[in-house]
C-alpha cells in the first residue's frame, strides 16, 4: 500500500492515457485514481489537471462533492455500517456507537495502527439482511452490536496471527 | 429415482451477503471431487432474500426443488444424499415458513412481468435470456414497426415512470421524438438511492439483458444512436453483470452496428456514479455524466428538448426499460388490463424492515398495502403488530396502519401524504420511534442536499436541529410549530425533488403520529424506547426467569444477575447504550423501557 508522499505518479498517466483528457472524464480519472491509491493524493490531482482539460477547480470540486472520494489516506479494512432505512430500524446506530467506542475513533476516521477506518454509507441494498456491515468486499448480515465487535475483532485477530 | 442434472446456486448480493458464494464453491468442489456429470450454474435474486442462500437442484425429468436457508453442512449433505444418492432431502426445502405458512404464497400473490426471468435464468448467459424470448421484441421493432407504432404501443400500455414521479413513458418518448437533433441519447437511471430500496439492484444483477433490450426499442423510438447507464457506485455485481451483458449483446449483433441487418445502429456505455443521492435527480445526473458536480438546474428546458450535452434526451429508470419489451412481445393492451384506472401493471417493491418474508415482490397494481404486507410478505417479524409503512424512502412518507386499505396507485397513495417512489417498503412496529425516523430521514436529506437552494441547504438543517431538540427530550411545543411551517416552506421553495419532497417524512408522521411527537415533548418520554435521552431499560424480576440470555448478548456487559435468579438480574443504566438487544433476545417479555 502506498503512503502519501512516495506514490508512483506514472499511474496517473496511464490512467489518463486510457481514459482521455475531456472534461467528462474527471470522475471516471478520480475513480481509478482512487482505486489505485485508496485515495486521492494532492500530487495525483496536480498531475491529471496538467495532463488534461479538467482545471482544478472542477477538478477539487468534483472530488468534494460525491462521497465515494477521499482526500485523506485510509486503513487497510475500510467498515462501512450501512445506515439504511431497513438497518436504521434494524439498530445501525448502536453499531456504530459499538464500533467507534471499540476502535477509537469516529466515523471517518482511522485507527492509529493504520487497521481500520471506518465509515457509514447511506444504503447498499440488501436491504433483507439488515442491519449490514461491509468490511472490504465482504458484507455481513442480520448483525447486532456483539456479533459486530465479534467480526472486527476477528479481522483484527487473523491480521496478528498473519504478521 | 431421477438423476439430479442441474445445480443453480442464487448469487445476488442478498445471496451472496447471506453466504452463497460459500455454498457455490463447496458445491463445485463435490463436483469435482465425485466428477459427477451435474452442471453448475448460479441465477439473480429470485426475490426471496429472507430464505438466503437457496439453491435449485433439477433432475433430469424437470423437476425442481428449491431448497433454502443453507449453509456449508447443509449444501455438503444435500449434495451427497440428493445429488448423489438421489434421496430429497424434504426438511431443507422450502415448502413452508418457519410458522408453518405455505412458502408458495409468497410467490402465488405476484405477477412477474419485470422480474418474469430474474432468479430463473443465468444473467451472465445471453443463451438464457434468448432461451426465454429475448431480444425477440428488439426485434419485432426494428423489422416490423415505425418508430411511431412503438410508442403507440407503450402510450396505449399506461406504463409510467418507475422511478418515483410516475410521468406517462409514452408520452416522454413522444416529447423526445419531436425534438429537432442531430443527436440524441438514451439514459437509463440506475442510480437508485432512496435507502431501503433494491428493486433496481436486482433487475440489473437477475436480468441486465432485458434493461438493455428495453434502452435498444427506446433509442429507436426516439432516434437516439448511443445510451447511457448511470449506475450506482455501491452496485459492483450489478456493473459487473450490465458490461458483460453489454459485451455479449455486441457480440451477437443485438448491440452496434445495423442490428437485425436493418439502419438501425445503437451503443451502451455505462457510467458510474460516485455516490451522490441528488443524482437520482435527471437533470444532476446528467451535470454527472457530463464531469460536474450533480447539481439539478431548472426545468424547462425538459431533457426531452435539452437534455445531455444540450441534446434531446430520453430518461427513464431501470425498472420501466425492463417493462418494455414485454409490452412490445404482449401489446400495450394486455399491459393496460392489468391495475386501476391511471396506474397500469405492475410495480416491484422492495420489503424490509420488521417483516417476515422480506425480499423483492411485484404485485400487480390496485392491490391493497394490507395484501402486500399479509399474504405477500407473511406479515410482522417480531410478533408485535405492524404500526406503520415508509414508502417512498427520504421523499415519501409513514403511511399507519388505519390506511392500510389504500391501494397501489399513483394518486390513492400521494393522497397520504407518502409517493409511490421507487419501490422501498420498510415495515414498522412499535419499537419503531416515529420522531426518530422523521429525524433518520432529515439527516440524510440534510448531507445529500447538493447546496444549491437556500431553503434546501439552510431548511434541512435546521429542521433536523429542531428534531434532535425534540429526540433529546428538550424542545417545546413552539418547536413543533416552527417545525411544521419551517416544512412547508422547504417544500414550496426548493428547485428540485429532493428539496420538495424532503420534508414529506415530517409532515405525514406529524399528520399521523403527532401523538408520539407530543410524548417527546410534553411527557419527556419516547413511547417507543429508542432515544436513548428519553428511555431507560429497565428487567421485571417477577417476570424474569434468570435465564441469562439477555447477560450474554448485551454488548457492553451492562447486565448483571446471578444465572437461575430472576430477582437478581439489572441493567446499570450509566453502562447501557440503549441499543434493545435485551429486549429483543428475552422470551419472557421481562425487559421493557421506561
Amino acid at each position: 500500500m502506498a503512503l502519501a508522499g512516495e506514490i508512483d505518479i506514472s499511474k496517473v498517466d496511464e490512467i489518463v492515457k486510457e481514459l482521455g483528457t475531456g472534461p467528462e472524464q474527471a470522475i471516471p480519472i478520480l475513480q481509478r485514481i482512487q482505486g489505485e491509491f485508496r485515495y486521492l493524493p494532492p500530487e495525483a490531482l496536480d498531475r491529471v489537471c496538467e495532463l488534461t482539460e479538467i482545471t482544478p477547480s472542477q477538478l477539487y470540486g468534483v472530488a468534494t462533492f460525491y462521497s465515494q472520494f477521499r482526500l485523506k489516506p485510509v486503513g487497510k479494512y475500510i467498515i462501512k455500517v450501512c445506515h439504511g432505512t431497513a438497518c436504521h430500524v434494524g439498530g445501525a446506530v448502536t453499531i456504530t456507537d459499538t464500533l467507534e467506542d471499540e476502535l477509537g475513533i469516529k466515523t471517518g476516521g482511522t485507527t492509529s495502527d493504520g487497521l481500520f477506518t471506518l465509515e457509514s454509507v447511506a444504503c447498499l441494498g440488501a436491504c433483507s439482511l439488515a442491519p449490514i456491515v461491509v468490511i472490504e468486499d465482504e458484507t455481513f448480515g442480520k448483525l447486532d452490536p456483539k456479533k459486530a465487535l465479534q467480526i472486527v475483532n476477528d479481522f483484527r485477530e487473523r491480521e496478528q496471527q498473519g504478521g | 429415482m431421477a438423476h439430479a442434472k442441474k445445480i443453480v446456486v442464487g448469487l445476488g448480493t442478498c445471496g451472496i451477503a447471506a453466504g452463497a458464494g460459500t455454498i457455490y464453491d463447496t458445491i463445485k468442489t463435490k463436483i469435482e471431487e465425485t466428477g459427477l456429470e451435474v452442471e453448475l450454474s448460479i441465477t439473480g435474486c429470485n426475490g426471496m432474500c429472507h430464505r438466503e442462500p437457496l439453491v435449485e437442484v433439477y433432475d433430469e425429468e424437470g423437476n425442481k426443488f428449491l431448497y433454502g436457508d443453507l449453509n456449508k453442512r447443509k449444501a455438503e449433505l444435500i449434495f451427497e444424499r440428493h445429488v448423489v444418492g438421489g434421496k430429497v432431502q424434504e426438511r431443507y426445502l422450502v415448502k413452508e415458513d418457519r410458522d408453518g405458512t405455505p412458502a408458495h404464497e409468497f410467490l402465488s400473490g405476484q405477477s412477474r412481468i419485470v422480474l418474469r426471468n430474474a432468479g430463473i435464468i443465468n444473467p451472465e448467459s445471453i443463451d438464457e435470456y434468448l432461451e426465454r424470448d429475448g431480444y425477440e421484441a428488439l426485434r419485432k421493432v426494428l423489422t416490423s414497426m415505425t418508430p411511431e407504432q412503438v410508442i403507440d404501443e407503450v402510450v396505449k400500455s399506461g406504463l409510467r415512470g418507475r422511478g418515483g414521479a410516475g410521468f406517462p413513458t409514452g408520452m416522454k418518448w413522444k416529447f423526445a421524438r419531436a425534438a429537432q437533433g442531430d443527436e440524441k441519447y438514451v439514459i437509463c437511471n440506475a442510480d437508485e438511492g432512496d435507502p431501503g430500496a433494491f428493486m433496481d439492484r436486482s433487475v440489473l444483477e437477475g436480468d441486465p439483458h432485458a434493461v438493455l433490450e428495453g434502452m435498444a426499442i427506446a433509442a429507436y423510438a426516439i432516434g437516439a444512436s448511443v445510451g447511457y447507464i448511470y449506475a450506482r457506485a455501491e452496485y459492483p455485481l450489478a456493473v459487473k453483470r450490465l458490461r458483460k451483458a453489454i459485451a455479449d449483446a455486441e457480440e451477437r449483433g443485438f448491440l452496434g452496428k445495423n442490428i437485425f441487418g436493418t439502419d438501425f445502429s445503437f451503443k451502451i456505455k455505462i457510467k458510474e456514479g460516485a455516490g451522490a443521492f441528488v443524482c437520482g435527480e435527471e437533470t444532476a445526473l446528467m451535470a454527472s455524466i457530463e464531469g460536474w458536480r450533480g447539481m439539478p438546474r431548472p426545468r424547462p428546458p425538459y431533457p426531452a428538448q435539452k437534455g445531455l450535452w444540450g441534446k434531446p434526451t430520453n430518461i427513464n429508470n431501470v425498472e420501466t426499460y425492463a417493462n418494455i419489451a414485454w409490452i412490445i412481445l404482449n401489446g400495450g393492451d394486455k399491459y393496460a388490463a392489468i391495475g386501476t384506472e391511471r396506474s397500469k401493471g405492475t410495480k416491484v417493491f422492495a420489503l424490509a424492515g420488521k417483516i417476515k418474508r422480506g425480499g423483492l415482490v411485484e404485485v400487480p397494481m390496485g392491490i391493497s398495502i394490507k395484501d402486500i404486507l399479509e399474504t405477500v410478505g407473511g406479515g410482522s417479524s417480531t410478533g408485535r403488530p405492524i404500526k406503520a409503512v415508509q414508502m417512498g424512502g427520504p421523499s415519501g412518507g409513514c403511511i399507519p396502519s388505519e390506511l392500510f386499505d389504500t391501494k397501489i396507485d399513483y394518486e390513492e397513495v400521494n393522497k397520504t401524504g407518502a409517493i409511490m417512489g421507487s419501490g422501498g417498503l420498510v415495515v414498522m412496529d412499535e419499537t419503531t420511534c416515529m420522531v426518530d425516523i422523521a429525524r433518520f430521514f432529515l439527516e440524510f436529506t440534510r448531507n445529500e442536499s447538493c447546496g444549491k437552494c437556500t431553503f434546501c441547504r439552510i431548511g434541512t438543517t435546521r429542521m433536523l436541529e429542531l428534531l434532535e431538540k425534540i429526540t433529546a427530550g428538550e424542545a417545546t411545543m413552539d418547536d413543533l410549530e416552527k417545525l411544521e411551517s419551517l416544512a412547508r416552506q422547504v417544500k414550496i421553495t426548493s428547485l428540485c425533488g429532493l428539496g420538495q419532497t424532503a420534508p414529506n417524512p415530517v409532515l405525514t408522521t406529524l399528520k399521523y403520529f403527532r401523538n408520539e411527537y407530543e410524548a417527546h415533548i410534553l411527557d419527556k418520554s419516547c413511547p417507543a424506547g429508542v432515544c436513548p435521552n428519553l428511555t431507560t431499560y429497565k428487567i421485571d424480576t417477577k417476570t424474569c426467569t434468570g435465564c441469562n440470555v439477555c447477560l450474554t448478548n448485551c454488548p457492553v456487559q451492562a447486565i448483571t444477575g446471578e444465572r437461575g435468579k430472576g430477582d437478581t438480574y439489572v441493567i446499570d443504566e450509566s453502562a447501557c447504550i440503549r441499543c434493545g438487544v435485551c429486549r429483543d433476545v428475552c422470551h419472557f417479555d421481562a425487559v421493557y423501557t421506561e
